[in-house]
């Protein structure tokens, strides 16, 4: 009986149709691909992307080069040399390097800031044409900050309840 | 001689009126293709190339005319670049006997289904000849299973073809279609079910289209007969396999569907209201109706193993169309009603 059953089931194709069916329903189902250069997904304020270095508001850069987000780094991607800034021999870093090739975008730095001087911006369409452009100096991340410090100063301020 | 130039000049006129708008199907038939399994795997197809996306296919024909026609080192120039013609010829030649219409087609010869049944078979000989001349082991793979599957699916198609004959009564495949006018009911489909599912079946093997395109099987010997065919070689290839589709769908639409007579015929107030729309519209919605199946198939079922495909060509399809060829032809000797009195 079992086997007949199965035989008239596979001879009306019924499972076929069953198959037929269910592609059907999801031919006509709401698409859910984002079309990306002009479509974008929605980011979260605490999308960790592009690094920036940040200045307090009377331009006077945060960093103390304290060095935890160098001791935490787990793909030490970062470099830090530090001494007596020359005009008023306050202790900065004389270098600060990200190697974003070596970056794994855990965001440990940024938690790691007492001052939170380095932080992880929404960029993350960035390129670099030769190695050596992924790698950031201390000028390059103070850029990106000068550049979108409204942006990081909102994201910082809507996630702060949550610190 | 003026006259015999006017009668050539004719038919040439003829050709390239249905054959324009062949190639402007099978172009947009891919992009149809592209944008339905898109959408079945909820993505969304090309999008980019002209609005919505609506030039793809002039853009892909473009690429295609454009790229090197590499000759493999091995290979036999000429049947290598033989090979492509043969597949295409047939695949076009056949529709010189499809009726759009009662009184719309190239040429009406008697026997036109036997025409056809003959020309879609003499394509697998372009698929044989490029796998065993492109001198490459995944080729001639694909052309060895080729063979076989179109061996044996020619036998199913050709009995429910039979069975078609035999309820119509003529070999002339606009005899055909006018021997089902009454309404809905009293076209093939109903009468030779079994048939008309194992015709399309058939037809999908015929054409090496999924889920029989083992011919083809891009994941285990990468593309088969055409792996080593570029630019507008595989091109030909690619348009025969599409012409190949139309050609099954039309097919399938004028000897079971009823070709161009109206869904609406026979019922009182509908079909004098849809009696302005020609009878092409209706063809060509049935044909499309197919077409989608093709694509809705594909994008639906994997691949047959090989012995599975054997099995159920040999196992079930044959017997299949034999006993409803009793069936039918006893229907046909008692005059059963409504289709056969």
């Amino acid at each position: 009986m079992n086997a007949l059953s199965r035989f008239f089931k596979s001879l009306f194709l019924l499972e076929l149709l069953k198959g037929l069916r269910l592609t059907g329903r999801y031919l006509l189902d709401r698409k859910v691909t984002i079309i990306y250069p002009e479509e974008k997904t929605p980011q979260s304020p605490r999308f960790r992307g592009l690094h920036a270095q940040r200045r307090y508001p009377n331009g006077e850069e945060r960093c103390i080069a304290c060095k935890l987000c160098e001791a935490i780094c787990p793909a030490m991607a970062i470099t830090i040399e530090a001494g007596p800034r020359e005009d008023d021999g306050s202790r900065r870093t004389t270098r600060y390097e990200i190697d974003l090739t070596k970056c794994i975008f855990c965001g440990f730095c940024e938690e790691s800031c007492p001052v939170d001087a380095i932080v992880e911006t929404r960029v993350f369409e960035y390129f670099g044409e030769k190695r050596s452009d992924l790698v950031k100096s201390k000028q390059d991340l103070l850029a990106v900050g000068e550049q979108h410090e409204a942006q990081i100063a909102a994201d910082r301020a809507q996630d702060a309840p949550y610190r | 001689m003026l006259d015999a130039l006017l009668t050539l000049l004719i038919v040439l006129l003829k050709i390239v009126a249905l054959l324009v708008p062949l190639m402007v199907a099978v172009a947009y038939l891919t992009f149809a293709e592209r944008k339905i399994i898109g959408f079945i795997q909820v993505r969304r197809g090309p999008l980019h190339v002209g609005p919505r996306g609506w030039l793809q296919p002039i853009a892909d024909a473009v690429k295609l005319i454009f790229k090197e026609i590499v000759i493999p080192a091995g290979a036999n120039r000429f049947l290598f670049l033989l090979a492509p013609l043969l597949a295409m010829g047939p695949s076009i030649a056949a529709w010189a006997v499809v009726p759009l219409g009662e009184n719309l087609y190239v040429t009406d010869i008697d026997a036109s289904l036997l025409y056809v049944l003959a020309l879609t078979s003499l394509s697998v000989y372009g698929i044989i000849i490029a796998g065993w001349s492109s001198n490459s082991k995944y080729a001639f793979l694909g052309a060895l299973r080729s063979a076989a599957q179109v061996v044996s699916y020619e036998i199913a198609m050709g009995f429910a073809l039979v069975g078609v004959l035999l309820a119509a009564g003529s070999l002339n495949l606009r005899e055909i279609v006018l021997a089902q006018q009454g309404s809905l009911l009293h076209w093939f489909w109903i009468p030779l079910l079994p048939l008309f599912v194992v015709y399309f079946i058939a037809g999908l093997a015929e054409t090496n289209r999924a889920p029989f395109d083992l011919a083809e099987g891009e994941s285990e010997i990468v593309a088969g007969f055409h792996v080593e065919y570029s630019g507008m070689s595989f091109g030909v290839f690619f348009l025969a396999e599409y012409a190949n589709m139309i050609l099954i769908s039309m097919l399938t639409s004028l000897m079971f569907l009823g070709g161009w007579l109206s869904p609406f015929q026979g019922i009182p107030l509908l079909e004098s209201l849809f009696g302005w729309v020609p009878g092409i519209v209706w063809l060509l919605l049935k044909t499309s109706f197919f077409l989608l199946l093709f694509l809705w198939v594909r994008a639906t079922f994997p691949r047959y193993r090989y012995d599975q495909l054997m099995r159920l060509g040999w196992k079930i399809l044959i017997p299949i169309t034999i006993a409803w060829l009793l069936v039918v032809g006893a229907a046909v000797a008692g005059g059963l009603g409504p289709w056969f009195d």
